[in-house]
């Protein structure tokens, strides 16, 4: 799955993955993150503060894009990422949310490669303007 | 209501030092399942690592009574970083916050927060966080 750095062009489509996570996951990563806010573990919680039911962590879902990067790339030198939180990604118990991250190559200069990424749940873009620059 | 504009460019003094171990890497990257080798064997952090001293800093700026920030309708919005290199086992954080921006957006208002991370006296991280406070139901 990974590609090669030196391979990569401007415009270049980087496969698909899906991502999928479960209630598990949002507490493990409230433990190693250190975020216990409620609304990702605790669906009563999340229900009377008006959420559909409980919610991953919006830097969950960023990191997740960025093992994206890390995965299509092999590489760990990443200069730069960002993303906007634009709608929340329901985890209702039980289920395997699926999260489909890709990528196009935006930019290639200077040992630098600019990554958009987008990333899909339930057909609804969950990160907005999320970029990458890695050093390849 | 709302936050104290007088805040911006206040910088808030350094955290305590986080002592970045293979365990602490191990534990986040075992929660997203990454399995990158650089990560797995626990010498390297993945890039969103840094969150897990930057929102402890903003954490106690978000609680500040001087800035009257409601945190009951806090949002994360955005989240940026720029690396100048990767975070290792063995680095000592701390992190240096400050009030970059608070304007209105409608009834809303965003705050922006600079959180540089260093390691003993080192930038390894600047990162920015944007947030929304929520205003009053209409």
């Amino acid at each position: 799955m990974t590609i090669k750095l030196s391979d990569v062009s401007i415009g270049m489509e980087l496969p698909a993955l899906d991502l999928a996570f479960t209630r598990a996951d949002l507490v493990a990563y409230a433990n190693a993150s250190g975020d216990q806010n409620p609304i990702h573990q605790d669906e009563a919680f999340a229900k009377s503060v008006g959420l559909p039911d409980v919610i991953a962590h919006g830097m969950l879902t960023m990191a997740l894009a960025g093992k994206y990067l890390s995965e299509v790339s092999g590489s760990q030198n990443v200069l730069e990422f960002s993303a906007k939180f634009i709608k929340p990604v329901v985890v209702p118990a039980g289920v395997d949310v699926s999260l489909i991250v890709s990528g196009k190559v935006t930019d290639v200069t200077d040992g630098v490669a600019k990554i958009d990424l987008l990333a899909m749940c339930n057909e609804v873009k969950v990160l907005g303007m999320a970029k990458g620059a890695i050093k390849i | 209501m709302g936050m104290n504009h007088d805040m911006i460019g206040h910088v808030y003094p350094p955290s305590m030092p986080y002592l970045v171990t293979s365990e602490n890497i191990s534990a986040f990257v075992k929660a997203l399942g990454d399995t990158n080798p650089a990560y797995a064997d626990g010498t390297v952090a993945p890039p969103t690592f840094p969150i897990v001293v930057t929102m402890n800093a903003m954490d106690t700026a978000f609680h500040d009574p001087a800035l009257q920030l409601d945190y009951s309708r806090l949002v994360h919005s955005d989240q940026k970083f720029e690396y100048l290199r990767p975070i290792r086992v063995g680095d000592e954080l701390t992190v240096a916050a400050s009030v970059e921006e608070i304007k209105p957006l409608g009834t809303n208002e965003i705050a922006t927060f600079k959180t540089d991370v260093f390691s003993g006296d080192e930038l390894v991280v600047t990162g920015w966080s944007k947030i929304v406070v929520r205003g009053p139901e209409a």
